[in-house]
């Protein structure tokens, strides 16, 4: 009886330190840093979220940085079959037919809390990283297409093409579907994904990534100060990408 | 006497037939006749765990760091596929593929098929500003 006892407390004891550590003692002091730089050897965190903020009003029309930025990092070349090849992000024109306002806005893979992409695959291979980051594990994959018929934002594509000289860190290959993946290898290596950097090196600033769960970050404080929108949000899926000026 | 000696000599014999039964398999596999994998070793010396041990248990560690490194991002450089091809490319081709490629030539010989690099750089990143 004491012993139980004993064990109890000191179960208790260790739930209640743990349930600390997360525990700001003083503004910015954390007993165990949350959302920080990650060491290689520890696993992602689910107190992360991963997103991206895109100003439509800097984005200009026929602009296409962050598409060549992509294509360059990822090492998706044109095959000579525009109607097939990969696509993992894409410029869009939009007009409103009323005020014949129109806008430019790149569309990718919206790293959905809730992907539908998820949810169809037969095989496991679709899966959200625990930092909210959608991937096709490739190693899985059948290439049976459902994901690409489930994604409302068209953002998957299947590769038709033996590929060849692949950029070591970004596998990628026949038969697989795949898509946008945040440029998970440099997010792991603490970088922007390739289309954000290109876009604020060439001095357009239309797009920001960051930790949405983050109140210090960048865009978390611009998401919280000015209207953003998700596409499609009457789906529900809660896209990590958002849109301003839309 | 000539009875003994015959005997001397059959004892002789199965004694030279015995230590030849034995060192056969020496003769065998020491000659030429077996033939070995070619292999272009540019870096000998120690890999991240001995030759036996690699050998034997290389396609377990890359599953297993594989799958830490899609699903949980944990991107450590010991048994990462990526550090194998940057280290155990020729110098002659830059890749492990090709007849006499790290991974291939052994593949080869035992007749075991490489997925990897259907999807997977078979050639280390250049770095910035190399020409291939």
């Amino acid at each position: 009886m004491s012993a139980n006892d004993g064990l109890s407390r000191r179960g208790f004891l260790a739930i209640s330190a743990a349930t600390l550590g997360g525990v700001m003692l003083a503004p910015g002091i954390r007993l165990i840093e949350i959302a920080g730089a990650r060491a290689p050897e520890q696993a992602v965190s689910r107190q992360v979220r991963w997103g991206l903020l895109i100003d439509t009003n800097k984005c200009a029309p026929g602009c296409d940085d962050c598409v060549k930025a992509c294509a360059t990092e990822n090492g998706i070349k044109n095959t000579g079959h525009p109607r097939t090849d990969a696509q993992w992000i894409r410029k869009v024109e939009l007009k409103d037919m009323r005020s014949g306002r129109t806008s430019s806005v790149p569309v990718m893979c919206q790293h959905c809390e809730h992907p539908p992409c998820v949810d169809v695959c037969p095989t496991g291979a679709s899966f959200k990283r625990a930092d909210g980051i959608v991937l096709v594990d490739r190693h899985i994959c059948i290439g049976c297409r459902y994901c690409m018929m489930a994604c409302p934002y068209k953002a998957r594509s299947i590769v038709f093409q033996q590929v060849t000289d692949q950029n070591p860190d970004v596998p990628r290959g026949n038969g697989c579907a795949e898509g946008c993946t945040l440029c998970v290898h440099r997010v792991d290596r603490d970088q922007q994904p390739a289309c954000v950097e290109a876009c604020t090196k060439a001095g357009h600033n239309a797009m920001i990534f960051g930790d949405l769960n983050d109140p210090q970050s960048e865009i978390a404080q611009r998401v919280a100060k000015y209207a953003s929108t998700q596409i499609r949000a009457d789906l529900q899926l809660n896209p990590g990408v958002r849109y301003q000026g839309l | 006497m000539k009875s003994n000696g015959i005997a001397a000599w059959a004892g002789h014999i199965a004694r030279a037939i015995c230590l030849l039964a034995l060192l056969l398999p020496a003769f065998a596999f020491s000659s030429d006749r077996v033939p070995k994998p070619v292999i272009d070793i540019d870096k000998p010396g120690r890999c991240v765990e001995d030759t036996a041990t690699m050998r034997r248990e290389h396609p377990d560690m890359l599953k297993h760091q594989r799958d830490l490194t899609m699903h949980e991002g944990i991107r450590t450089r010991k048994h990462s596929l990526k550090e194998c091809v940057a280290c155990h490319a020729s110098a002659k081709t830059g890749s492990v593929l090709g007849e006499k490629g790290f991974c291939q030539s052994c593949h080869d010989y035992a007749s075991v098929r490489i997925d990897c690099f259907s999807c997977h750089a078979s050639k280390p990143k250049l770095a910035s500003g190399a020409k291939p």
